[in-house]
């Protein structure tokens, strides 16, 4: 892609000449003066009762500050949630454990070594009590995760429209009447999409300090939601939001689980404040994945009715969500977000039943995608098993069923949201007609000739990202439990600083996704200055506008679109000064090149440098304009934004072992308007691999007792390089109408579109051996027992 | 991540090192990939480490006419880059972790540690090697078909070092191959089979396959080997002894493979070393 | 105990328990916080540096026994401020994302392009095994040290896919 603007263009990241050189601060690297270190005694059982504590032993170990157990911090507990709909968490356990791994005590030490030591020290008398494990178990409701919940069941999302009872009896009506229909054909399976630890490389790290003096809190985290963590801390403990500033400094990778806010954080606060010191907690990789919520961990019975030509009559879901033990941030929301794409992008009847369920098991919450993979993978996988059992293409099968070009910008999806746009088909032909795609068939077939199994895979997809609406909080997604206001709006703000630089500062909460880069190109583009002028920052609540963070692909289309809006009233204000400057007509001045000149008259230019002076110098300002050269803005989207997409896979499965290798991935996305087209594909290429990832390696277990079996790099197989091809990417662009820079957003695209494109090249390469179905992670193991179950006529 | 504490020594000569490893408690350490990470989750708690990374002159793969002898810190690099060492080895010290580990890690603690589903071992025991053991009593040899115990549990005493694992010059070739956990060859094996043949006159003279993976230690498929001596090696042949793989070896499951799914891959693994052997 | 060592090319001494990782000697002593930390069994590799002239992971090392020993870290690669042919690799062609994982992900780069100057495409993904990234799904990663291999070669890189604007 070639361009000469700025905003569509490539440039450099402006994070990575820090980062490259080991020069980026995060969390864990922050030295205070007389900092303590906190390690947390944590459950060895799924469920038992906590007789007594003893921490004798180790308050009297070397180093040892104290040890905290749930008496002390009771008061400030339980832990806030957005959508408090289960069993909140208790800040320690109080009594009672409900999950391995669960904070039973927080010792602080010294260092790090001695509060292990010491953690290792307190001695914990439990009595175990029968775990539930089975999600199906849970759901029977014969033995209860909560005693004082009235059932396992924490809620249940129906859809088909969404919130409408009539309309889903009608749904159902009209599926049950096409099931009847001669010559229906109904295809069904059951799927599981597993657990996943979302494992950013960067455990999560929190230091607090609190100032007795200011009776403020400074506290450094690696979240996703800065300003959300200050709230949730002043909510807690009783400051205005003010007196506490959270500070996220480089964040090493979030893909939701950084989107919460979590005890420990409070937990810091609550030891910094009684011990007069600053306190850190960083987790170890090995209790990470049962102190950092998990994601996915769904079963459920995908069914299609549709005729025998290929048009699609009705689409069912019926399963069950794992919630885990306590509810957290949005926890019980991950699969209501599920049901906004449960059609996807077709427009037949589609009707939705998911059962969120507790069970003794770590609380699940946002993974990238967040109930979207999910459903994208159930309606692909059964779209895709259609397809096969009619015998039909399956790009043929898709293009018929979709909502077609035409029904925007007023389409309405059977689930009952309005989408902003797309244009499904052409996306689809698009890919179909890449030279890859013909050629990804011709090495299938080939392959297949010299006696090889080899598959390939398609799947389209469709999101819901920047979220947004603002209203999206009267569907129960409440900001209120933070402290913070409940809209998904964005916001930021541009300053033209005295020597004609500019400072833009955003309520974003990136980590990674090159907010610094990408908020420089649209900034510079309305005010026409170069992207070195300009410097963003961002994560400290203390200093940047309000915004919800960074999650749900919505930073560029919501904060983004805050910013340019900003930079369009700073663009406003400058236009007149340099009029003034220029005894020119305000409409007639064009900023670029660093400055202002009047239409046709680029030699008789002002540069920034100059206007800036005159805006901080008032009395050189025309007569009644405020000092000053900064605006703010806030965005508040009115509807989300619905990116979609094609892939396609290539795969090779050794019929001796199993082993499946991915061969090519191509795909054809559409994220609207595009910023920066590299920033963009390296999205796609860190969510493609997360999707492949599930679809192939990436699997939390859990025994019958409730023991995670997979808490290290060791047994939770992420991919490696070796494991992954290049990713061939295309794109469609269709803007979204839903906000002024026209972007969809792309930050979970890859994961979404890929997993099911994975499992359905699998499927087609086992297909001529009676092959209908592989779990995932598609290890050679379950490769292998389906070809055996398939050979034994199962 | 933050180990118990240990009290640690760098001897830098043999008699140090097993005069401090006399001591209760002591353990070996030479590059560490092993011994750390347990370390750090805890999982031993060591009173003293003894660090064998400063002693002198068993960094070197030596040519001793009718072996070769591999080094207590010949690290899996140099063990993979030696051309005089027979190909099972090399691959399997190839394969072996990943390029750090392999940068630091010996072939000696790999075989020591004997990690039920780490490569070299497997190929140790397949080319019929010889462990030398120092011990306060003196030095003993160990056939390596006496020297794997159980999971993790070798002939070695708690007070000896392997010192040298003598890898016999013999006629005949050999190969390693596996399936590892990521699929491929990556990590460790989730089953593997190294073997070693020997043809005469046009038919096999003998034959050794070791499986890893499957069972609780290293193991030799003593039924292939029967079945294909005295074959000519054809892939029938081949296939015929390979089906006898797992054989009377206990085979094991774990998070990759049930019992049925190792046995089989026991057999398919078993028929593509011995067809890479014979191939060699 | 006592340790001596170079770090970066400077003389290092210090005082630490056996039990030390060579990590935590380098982030909590030496402030050289550039090397990471991401696992503890060794997988990810975000702790990677140099000793003696070959890669190795800093939390599967003890600070005593690097004693004697060669250290390069991240800090150490710039030559006056002027980044190491990886570094610039990984800035040309958007090697990193987050950047946690990119400091051992660059000190394993190094190490490969020492031992093969010019890798191929399935060495290169085999000989950064040892580090995970969960962001970039490794495609810039691949094409950063393509871009490096040909840089210290006296090569032209090969071209990015993508042309700059000029900002």
């Amino acid at each position: 892609m070639s361009t000469t603007s700025v905003l569509g263009g490539v440039v450099k990241r402006r994070e990575d000449p820090a980062l490259v050189r080991g020069k980026g601060l995060f969390v864990d690297d922050l030295k205070v003066a007389g900092l303590a270190h906190v390690a947390f005694v944590r459950s060895p059982l799924a469920h038992a009762k906590i007789k007594s504590i003893d921490t004798t032993a180790a308050i009297a170990m070397p180093g040892v500050l104290a040890v905290y157990t749930a008496a002390e911090v009771n008061h400030l507990g339980p832990l806030v949630a957005q959508v408090a709909v289960g069993k909140l968490r208790p800040l320690l356990a109080d009594g009672v454990v409900k999950h391995v791994g669960e904070a039973v005590a927080m010792v602080v030490a010294d260092n790090r070594y001695q509060a292990a030591d010491a953690a290792e020290a307190v001695e914990v008398d439990y009595e175990a009590l029968p775990a539930i494990v089975d999600l199906k178990e849970a759901l029977s409701d014969k033995a209860k995760v909560h005693d004082d919940l009235d059932s396992n069941v924490l809620i249940t999302w129906e859809a088909g429209p969404w919130g409408n009872a009539e309309g889903i009896a009608e749904t159902q009506e009209k599926i049950k009447a096409a099931k009847e229909q001669e010559g229906a054909v109904v295809v069904s399976l059951e799927m599981v999409n597993q657990r996943l630890i979302p494992t950013a490389i960067e455990p999560r790290s929190v230091v607090a300090d609190w100032n007795s003096g200011y009776e403020r809190f400074t506290v450094h985290s690696s979240t996703q939601i800065p300003h959300a963590l200050a709230g949730a801390l002043a909510k807690t403990f009783g400051l205005a939001s003010n007196a506490v500033r959270v500070i996220a400094p480089e964040v090493g990778g979030g893909f939701g689980c950084k989107l919460n806010v979590y005890n420990d954080e409070v937990l810091v606060c609550f030891a910094s404040q009684q011990l007069g010191r600053p306190v850190k907690f960083t987790e170890t990789r090995r209790e990470s994945p049962n102190s950092t919520i998990q994601g996915r961990g769904w079963i459920g019975t995908a069914t299609i009715t549709g005729t025998a030509d290929g048009e699609i009559l009705g689409f069912e879901l019926v399963g069950i969500a794992d919630m885990g033990a306590y509810t957290q941030n949005f926890t019980v929301a991950i699969p209501f977000l599920g049901t906004f794409v449960g059609s996807g992008q077709y427009g037949f009847p589609t009707y939705w039943k998911i059962d969120c369920v507790t069970t003794h098991t770590m609380t699940t919450d946002a993974y990238r995608g967040a109930g979207r993979p999910e459903a994208m993978y159930y309606l692909e996988r059964i779209v895709d098993a259609y397809a096969r059992k009619i015998g039909m293409d399956g790009a043929d099968v898709r293009k018929r069923n979709f909502i077609p070009a035409e029904a925007f910008p007023n389409a309405v999806s059977p689930i009952g949201f309005a989408m902003d746009t797309g244009r499904y088909n052409e996306n689809l032909e698009a890919l179909v007609a890449l030279p890859a795609y013909a050629d990804m068939l011709a090495e299938r077939d080939a392959a297949r000739a010299e006696g090889k199994l080899a598959g390939f895979g398609l799947s389209s997809y469709v999101e819901v990202c920047g979220f947004g609406p603002s209203a999206l909080t009267g569907l129960g997604f409440s900001w209120s439990a933070y402290g913070l206001p409940s809209a998904f709006n964005g916001s930021g703000l541009v300053r033209v600083n005295p020597d004609g630089t500019a400072t833009v500062i955003i309520g974003t909460g990136p980590s990674g996704q090159g907010h610094e880069t990408t908020w420089a190109q649209i900034v510079a583009e309305q005010l026409g200055m170069s992207v070195d002028q300009i410097r963003v920052t961002h994560g400290d609540s203390a200093e940047s506008p309000f915004g919800v963070g960074t999650f749900g692909s919505r930073s560029a289309a919501v904060d983004g679109s805050a910013t340019y809006e900003a930079a369009l009233k700073v663009k406003d204000k400058a236009s007149k000064i340099a009029a003034h400057m220029l005894e020119a007509s305000e409409s007639d001045i064009r900023f670029e090149a660093g400055g202002a000149h009047v239409a046709g008259s680029p030699e008789s230019a002002v540069p920034w440098s100059e206007i800036a002076l005159r805006a901080y110098q008032p009395h050189t300002l025309p007569e009644g304009m405020e000092g000053g050269l900064e605006a703010h803005a806030i965005f508040s989207p009115g509807n989300a934004t619905w990116p979609f997409g094609a892939h396609a896979a290539l795969v090779e499965v050794d019929a001796d072992t199993g082993d499946v290798r991915l061969r090519r991935y191509l795909t054809m996305d559409d994220c609207g308007n595009v910023i920066n087209p590299m920033i963009v594909d390296g999205q796609l290429h860190g969510g493609l691999a997360q999707g492949v990832g599930q679809a192939m390696f990436e699997e939390a277990i859990y025994d019958d007792d409730g023991n995670l079996l997979t808490t290290s790099l060791m047994d939770y197989l992420l991919p490696t390089a070796a494991d992954l091809p290049n990713w061939e990417l295309h794109r469609t662009v269709t803007p979204s109408n839903v906000n002024p820079l026209g972007v969809k957003g792309i930050g979970e695209a890859g994961t979404i579109g890929s997993a099911q494109t994975i499992v359905n090249a699998v499927v087609d390469a086992l297909s001529p051996l009676g092959v209908e179905h592989v779990e995932m992670p598609v290890r050679p193991r379950r490769v292998w027992e389906a070809i055996q179950a398939a050979k034994g006529g199962n | 991540m933050y180990p118990r504490k240990f009290d640690y020594a760098a001897p830098t000569t043999l008699a140090e090192a097993l005069s401090a490893l006399s001591g209760e408690n002591a353990k070996v350490m030479a590059g560490g990939m092993s011994l750390i990470p347990l370390l750090k989750l805890r999982l031993l708690s060591p009173a003293l480490v003894v660090d064998l990374g400063r002693l002198e002159g068993l960094d070197s793969i030596d040519d001793r006419g009718d072996h070769l002898a591999i080094g207590a810190l010949v690290r899996h690099y140099q063990t993979a880059g030696a051309e005089s060492l027979p190909a099972a080895l090399r691959t399997a010290a190839g394969w072996t972790g990943d390029v750090q580990v392999r940068n630091r890690g010996t072939t000696c603690g790999s075989v020591a540690h004997a990690d039920l589903a780490s490569d070299q071992p497997g190929a140790i025991l397949a080319l019929g090697g010889t462990m030398v053991a120092q011990g306060p009593g003196g030095t003993r040899e160990i056939a390596a078909d006496d020297f794997f115990v159980d999971a993790m549990t070798t002939a070695l005493g708690a007070d000896e070092i392997l010192t040298e694992i003598r890898v016999p010059k013999k006629e005949g070739s050999s190969a390693y191959d596996k399936l590892g956990r990521r699929g491929g060859h990556t990590d460790y094996a989730v089953a593997g089979a190294a073997a070693w043949v020997a043809k005469s006159n046009g038919a096999i003279s003998d034959c050794r396959v070791a499986l890893t993976g499957v069972s609780t230690k290293p193991t030799l498929a003593t039924a292939v080997a029967e079945a294909v001596i005295g074959t000519d090696g054809s892939g029938k042949a081949i296939e015929a002894a390979a089906a006898k793989a797992a054989d009377g070896i206990p085979i094991l499951e774990d998070l990759y493979g049930t019992v049925a799914y190792k046995t089989h891959l026991a057999q398919v693994f078993t028929r593509r070393a011995l067809t890479a052997a014979l191939a060699g | 105990m006592e340790v001596s060592l170079t770090v970066n090319g400077r003389a290092v001494q210090s005082d630490v328990e056996p039990r030390t990782l060579l990590v935590h000697f380098l982030r909590e002593n030496l402030n050289l916080t550039g090397t990471h930390v991401g696992c503890e069994t060794g997988y990810c590799g975000a702790c990677t540096v140099m000793v003696d002239g070959r890669t190795a992971k800093s939390c599967t090392l003890l600070a005593v026994q690097a004693d004697g020993r060669d250290i390069t870290t991240i800090e150490g690669l710039a030559v006056n401020g002027e980044l190491h042919a990886v570094q610039e690799g990984f800035w040309e062609r958007h090697g990193l994302q987050c950047g946690y994982c990119t400091p051992g992900m660059i000190m394993s780069a190094v190490g490969l392009l020492q031992e093969n100057p010019d890798p191929t495409e399935d060495e290169i993904r085999h000989g950064i095994e040892g580090n995970l990234c969960r962001c970039t799904g490794y495609h810039n990663i691949v094409k950063a040290i393509e871009y490096a291999a040909a840089r210290l070669q006296g090569k032209t890189p090969p071209p990015a896919e993508w042309e700059e604007v000029s900002a």
